[in-house]
């Protein structure tokens, strides 16, 4: 269902990212980076206000003509990034908030592993499996 | 043809070989005299014992012959004796001749004595007399070019019959110290290229129980002790390539294992050896190892860090980061296989599953196991257990020390159950996962002297089921829990009196049974409690010293505050 799936460090470097081979990836890429200013803005405009309060889905960030990108923050400061095709009108809030949390719930467990130091690309195959099941839908 | 079976032998009647035995016989034997002249087995240790003029065979391969005759060991031994070959000390042609003929009677169920060779007898039926060479002759190359191998024999050999406590203490020690280095008494062990050879020989090791390889394991490389056996023994000893190729046709023969090619399965051998490394970073098995101390732990296997990380994911089946008993056997099996040479596999095999070992290997064993191998493991396991204290800077691990003393002590379950829970290590906040179904009321139906354990084991798993099914929380609700479950514990414990009551004089029986073993007990507490002390003054002298350091830093950064802040001096 997703075309695009990235999840970025607290410093606004990419953990992790991966697109459908079916374009030019580096439009995703550019799309993405382009979105953490939104990320940003949204997490500085509810941070003034008690931030316990602040929900973790993001909601829209923007859309384009094609496409529509997703956000969704952690407590940490990573965000996850979701990119989806415009078309694909079938898509409702319910489940980009579910794919959001399946998102978060693996990326929890790669965090478990004490071999994986905070900061590294992620690697884990559980991981890739189940980006692999939200993506592989739209083909 | 009659080969007079005097000579080496001097008793024996002679020997009546038909044709097509004739041949077989003096087949096999230039086998096993070739082999020995071309495999690495060297003959008779002391040269001179050769009878000039005659050729001997080997007694490497004549033992794996004999082995692959398929007869118990008792048989063998009685065949090895019968015809000569341990009076004179190696195996001449005549030897081996009557004793190939004693292997056909026995097969033939007949009883060994020399009388049942006089008859005619089929050919002695062997498992793989075609390929025994040849493997033979394949493994050397291989071995020489292989890493040293996880030793998790020796130790499971220590677990079982054993001849010599020195030795087992010995082997039993130097994994213990470094699990995944090789000691050096046992190098030529383990080279194997292939986990199912080991895993065969394994079972065939633990079925068998042949003393005879006991006897050749024990002195490579050791002074030897035991060699009870005498000269029947000598002529086997320092054959690396026997237990190879013994391991080998135990694969190929396949008859003692259940499971051929089955390498995830975990042996009872391998079953010890974790267990014993699992309580050395962490005495109390019901209970679980942080992330950080596995960490360590398997880094020293010296495989690389993205390996070790997905060995991780398949065996931390619930992602909590922290390995169960359970689950560290499974990565430890994980990592000995990939050390081995397997590939890791795409998901977690059904053998490795958390509830499969935990079916497969019940708790009453793990716990029992506790007071058999506690005073003996301990001694061993003071040092790296102290080593592994010291790595770890969380004071929980040393609140479950007195625990399992007072279990072995005391036996007051109820409190005992309740400290332990009360420290036992919440690493993470749990996560919402597919919980196990693990029913808590096993603790009221498995009353047993170590009830405390028993409780902790199965609260303990309950109650991460519980937590589980909550959203993720912070580690004060686990402990509220944990209480709520010992309360639930206790409460249906109290009321099962009469069924409680009678329970409990069960265990009384069982302790003056282990009075004997109590004080053993309490001597090993004392020194736990010792180990314990000098543990934590370390720690304390440690924390005192970040403390001061940390102070320095405080008073550096409040005098750089000093200096930015602007001075407003009027």
């Amino acid at each position: 269902m997703a075309v695009c799936i990235a999840v970025i460090a607290k410093e606004n470097y990419p953990l992790y990212i991966r697109s459908t081979p079916t374009e030019n990836e580096l439009k995703f890429h550019y799309m993405v980076h382009t979105s953490l200013d939104v990320v940003d803005e949204k997490i500085s405009a509810m941070g003034k206000a008690l931030v316990d309060q602040r929900e973790l889905y993001l909601g829209l960030l923007y859309p384009t003509e094609d496409y529509k990108v997703y956000g969704y923050v952690t407590n940490s400061k990573v965000k996850f990034v979701m990119v989806v095709d415009s078309s694909n009108t079938a898509l409702r809030d319910n489940e980009i908030r579910s794919m959001f949390r399946k998102l978060h719930n693996s990326y929890t467990d790669v965090m478990c592993n004490p071999f994986y130091n905070p900061g590294d690309r992620i690697q884990s195959r559980a991981f890739e499996n189940m980006v692999t099941s939200m993506m592989i839908q739209v083909c | 043809m009659e080969v007079a079976a005097g000579g080496g032998c001097g008793t024996g009647p002679p020997l009546l070989l038909s044709d097509s035995e004739q041949q077989c016989y003096s087949e096999l034997f230039a086998r096993c005299a070739g082999a020995a002249s071309g495999g690495p087995g060297p003959g008779p240790p002391e040269g001179t014992r050769v009878a000039p003029g005659t050729a001997t065979a080997a007694a490497g391969p004549v033992a794996d012959l004999f082995r692959a005759s398929q007869l118990p060991p008792e048989t063998l031994h009685q065949i090895t004796e019968l015809c000569g070959a341990k009076r004179v000390g190696y195996f001449g042609p005549t030897q081996f001749y009557v004793a190939l003929k004693l292997i056909a009677a026995a097969q033939s169920g007949l009883p060994v004595r020399t009388e049942s060779i006089k008859c005619e007898l089929p050919l002695p039926r062997f498992g793989m007399s075609k390929s025994d060479g040849e493997i033979r002759f394949g493994n050397p190359a291989e071995l020489h070019g292989k890493k040293v191998q996880i030793p998790y024999l020796p130790t499971e050999k220590n677990s079982h019959k054993r001849m010599d406590d020195e030795d087992k203490q010995q082997e039993s020690q130097s994994p213990t110290m470094s699990p995944l280095a090789s000691p050096p008494s046992s190098p030529p062990h383990y080279q194997r290229v292939s986990l199912s050879h080991g895993y065969s020989k394994l079972r065939s090791s633990t079925e068998q129980m042949h003393p005879a390889p006991y006897e050749t394991r024990q002195p490579i490389g050791q002074p030897e002790g035991s060699s009870s056996e005498g000269p029947g023994a000598k002529p086997l000893r320092r054959q690396a390539s026997l237990i190879r190729s013994f391991s080998v046709e135990r694969e190929l023969q396949d008859n003692n294992s259940n499971y051929p090619d089955e390498p995830w399965r975990i042996t009872e051998e391998q079953r010890e050896y974790y267990v014993n490394q699992f309580r050395s970073l962490q005495p109390d098995p019901s209970s679980f190892i942080s992330g950080s101390v596995a960490k360590n732990f398997f880094t020293k296997s010296k495989l690389s860090i993205p390996e070790l990380s997905y060995i991780w994911e398949l065996s931390d089946a619930d992602c909590d980061g922290a390995l169960t008993l359970p689950e560290f056997c499974a990565a430890f099996h994980l990592i000995v296989a990939r050390k081995n040479g397997y590939p890791l596999p795409e998901g977690l095999p059904p053998t490795l599953q958390p509830e499969y070992l935990q079916a497969a290997f019940p708790k009453s064993k793990w716990e029992c196991a506790i007071f058999d191998s506690y005073s003996e493991s301990m001694p061993a396991n003071q040092q790296p257990c102290d080593l592994n204290r010291m790595e770890k800077t969380s004071a929980k691990d040393m609140a479950d020390f007195p625990v399992p003393t007072q279990d072995v002590t005391t036996g007051d379950d109820k409190q005992a159950a309740n400290s332990g829970l009360l420290h036992a290590p919440p690493a993470l906040p749990p996560r919402p996962c597919p919980t196990q179904s693990e029913p808590v009321s096993e603790a009221d139906l498995h009353p047993q002297l170590n009830r405390a354990p028993s409780q902790a084991a199965e609260s303990s798993p309950a109650k991460k089921d519980a937590i589980h099914a909550q959203p993720p929380s912070k580690p004060i609700r686990r402990k509220f829990r944990s209480e709520n479950q010992t309360t639930e514990n206790q409460e249906p414990a109290a009321a099962v009196g009469g069924a409680a009551s009678a329970a409990m004089v069960k265990p009384h029986p069982t302790v003056q049974k282990q009075s004997s073993k109590q004080k053993k007990a309490i001597q090993t507490a004392i020194r736990k409690n010792k180990e314990a002390n000098a543990v934590l003054a370390r720690l304390n002298s440690e924390l005192q010293q970040q403390l001061k350091e940390v102070h320095q830093e405080r008073i550096a950064l409040e005098n750089q505050l000093e200096q930015l802040r602007p001075v407003t001096v009027l």
